[in-house]
């Protein structure tokens, strides 16, 4: 017997931790050691960012570039701009999906399918193509440096009510059509069936749109001019563009911690119903 | 269905004739019906109003503002027909365009599909932690572009980023990727694919998962290699993944802004369709008619795209 065939021999450990952790902790560094740098950076004093040597530990430590980076953009204000925007833009669309999908599912109207597949389309058309005409119409009426500016052109939901049909559409039709012989309205079922029952599909759908709309940057950037109404991306970019030398990479790595360690955190704790979420659909059975 | 038995709010019928109680039947069914199409319309229509005005509306002005010369917030336009599309198809502006376009979409596409399941090949073993590992490289694909963006850009520095610093170690200069035009290309792909390329190994994991395990022993018990195994039995079962993610893939690369507009403002290099459509409205240029006739151009290009994918592509992939 040689020393190989014995299943725990030195030679066979070290054998299966570089074939099955080798290439994850490869995977895991690439996305880490990014991110992970520019949390380091983000303390780093102008010292320590223009030398041309790689510095990873900054010495001294030098928190005063997030002060400096608010002093810059109102990133407090900012944000509360970017959470108004993602609370009620994606609350909206939540609702929205929500009744569209119902309507589709279970309400009879002898031209829901036409409707179906015009929403279904939506998905084909990106908001990008949109930008010039939603611009002149919604600054037409008023809308630059407005919450509802910034809102109300992306609260059409192909993609959330899309989803939230496929999800209804599992949901047993027995028990809702009894709720119904019992006299129970559509409004009645909306509230005290379906939603319940497709709770974690809206959820996953909310999840979804929390993210989109957090992130979401070329509307509101050309929509929103003043600092003040800025969402976190868009005073991001004017961080950039006002502290543009080397020397203030610590300020600009301080507002961009800002803007990402919110999303990281809760990613962390929501993660299995995001990944969920933002893959939904892939599957074919 | 049969969800039309409903306690009636009609007087109880009177048995006056024998037509009478099917004309009133009739009458109550369509009121009934008509009811049902309020109620539709109730819940429908603020989303079916908001996706007429703000999406389909703007397609088909796209169009209109694509045949004019025109600053935006200018009150007046000057109409030029199709002149837009015969400047732009005419120029050799067109031809580097959609050049970028297309390798911009086709390197972000195949490297993270390729990457990505290179990922979900490591993480469908069994082992301790690869819940965690797979959420972790999940986790760029939910972050702000923009943040992304400028982590990378500081890294990418030639003068004072941790790039440049490496390469030095190693007595290699450090390319000068904002200035290259080709290497701002270069440095913009690879980082969207760091960015993205967690989706794809999350869905191709979602198609390895889902391979029954018999297959893979039946191609064992008949003495096949794990290469032949991977090339023979598990990338045909998982075509119906890869038909999905090249569909989605190609669909949000055309559509990436975010990142080329934090990494190379200019667009020197990096301007794709979409990047161009927004220099020419927003960017200092004031052709806002140029930009709407290059939006409609990327509307036709999806189009086409989604048709041929659904309808070409679609026949050839293996389904289970």
């Amino acid at each position: 017997m040689t020393a190989d065939s014995r299943p725990l021999s030195r030679r066979n450990l070290v054998a299966a931790l570089v074939a099955d952790y080798l290439p994850i902790m490869l995977a895991i560094l690439i996305v880490v050691l990014p991110l992970a740098y520019l949390i380091l950076s983000s303390f780093k004093s102008p010292a320590d960012v223009i030398t041309q040597k790689l510095i990873v530990l900054p010495d001294p430590w030098h928190p005063a570039n997030y002060s400096e980076a608010a002093r810059i953009v109102p990133f407090p204000r900012l944000f509360l701009n970017s959470t108004i925007v993602t609370v009620v833009g994606a609350g909206i669309k939540v609702l929205l999906a929500v009744f569209t999908a119902y309507a589709l599912v279970f309400v009879r109207f002898p031209g829901r399918k036409y409707v179906f597949w015009a929403v279904l389309a939506t998905l084909m058309v990106p908001p990008q193509v949109s930008v010039v005409p939603n611009f002149v119409f919604v600054s037409g009426m008023g809308g630059q440096d407005t919450y509802w500016g910034i809102i109300l052109p992306g609260l059409a939901t192909g993609f959330g009510t899309f989803l939230l049909r496929q999800s209804f559409l599992t949901l047993p039709a027995e028990v809702i059509d009894a709720a119904q012989v019992d006299g129970a309205g559509h409004w009645r079922r909306l509230w005290h069936m379906v939603v319940p029952m497709a709770a974690p599909s809206i959820a996953t759908v909310a999840l979804v749109n929390i993210v989109f709309e957090w992130n979401d940057y070329l509307w509101p950037l050309v929509i929103v001019s003043d600092p003040q109404m800025m969402t976190l991306p868009v005073g991001l970019t004017l961080l950039q563009n006002s502290e543009n030398s080397a020397a203030s990479y610590g300020i600009v790595m301080a507002g961009t911690v800002m803007v990402l360690l919110p999303v990281l955190v809760v990613f962390a704790a929501l993660q299995r119903h995001i990944v969920t979420g933002l893959t939904q659909g892939s599957v074919k059975g | 269905m049969v969800a039309e038995i409903k306690p009636s709010t009609d007087p109880p019928l009177l048995e006056t004739s024998a037509s009478e109680p099917s004309f009133r039947a009739r009458r109550g069914r369509r009121r009934r019906a008509s009811r049902e199409a309020a109620i539709f319309l109730a819940f429908a229509l603020p989303n079916l109003a908001l996706i007429a005005v703000f999406t389909y509306r703007p397609l088909l002005l796209n169009m209109y503002y694509s045949t004019l010369d025109w600053t935006l917030g200018a009150p007046t336009a000057r109409p030029v027909g199709l002149s837009n599309y015969l400047d732009f198809f005419q120029s050799a502006e067109a031809g580097q365009v959609f050049l970028t376009t297309a390798v911009f979409t086709l390197a972000t596409v195949f490297l993270s599909m390729a990457l990505g399941l290179m990922v979900a090949l490591a993480l469908n073993r069994r082992v301790r932690g690869a819940g965690l590992a797979r959420a972790t490289v999940f986790s760029p694909f939910v972050l702000s572009g923009v943040g992304v963006g400028l982590a990378w850009q500081y890294i990418f520095d030639p003068t004072v980023g941790a790039l440049g610093a490496i390469l030095r170690s190693f007595g290699i200069a450090s390319p000068q990727w904002f200035n290259n035009e080709t290497l701002s290309l270069v440095m913009v792909v690879l980082v969207y694919v760091w960015k993205n390329l967690g989706y794809a190994a999350v869905i191709y994991l979602a198609g390895l998962q889902s391979i029954s395990s018999d297959v893979l022993e039946a191609a064992a018990i008949d003495g096949a290699s794990a290469r032949r195994k991977f090339f023979s039995v598990v990338l045909p079962l998982l075509s119906p993944t890869t038909f999905f993610l090249l569909v989605t893939s190609t669909l949000n690369s055309l559509q990436a802004f975010d990142l080329i507009r934090v990494m190379t403002p200019l667009g020197r290099g990096t301007t794709t369709l979409i990047y161009d459509a927004y220099l020419r409205a927003f960017g200092g240029y004031n052709q806002a008619g140029y930009s709407a006739m290059l939006s409609t151009v990327l509307f036709g290009l999806l189009v086409i795209l989604t048709l041929f994918q659904l309808v070409f592509l679609e026949r050839r992939v293996h389904y289970r």
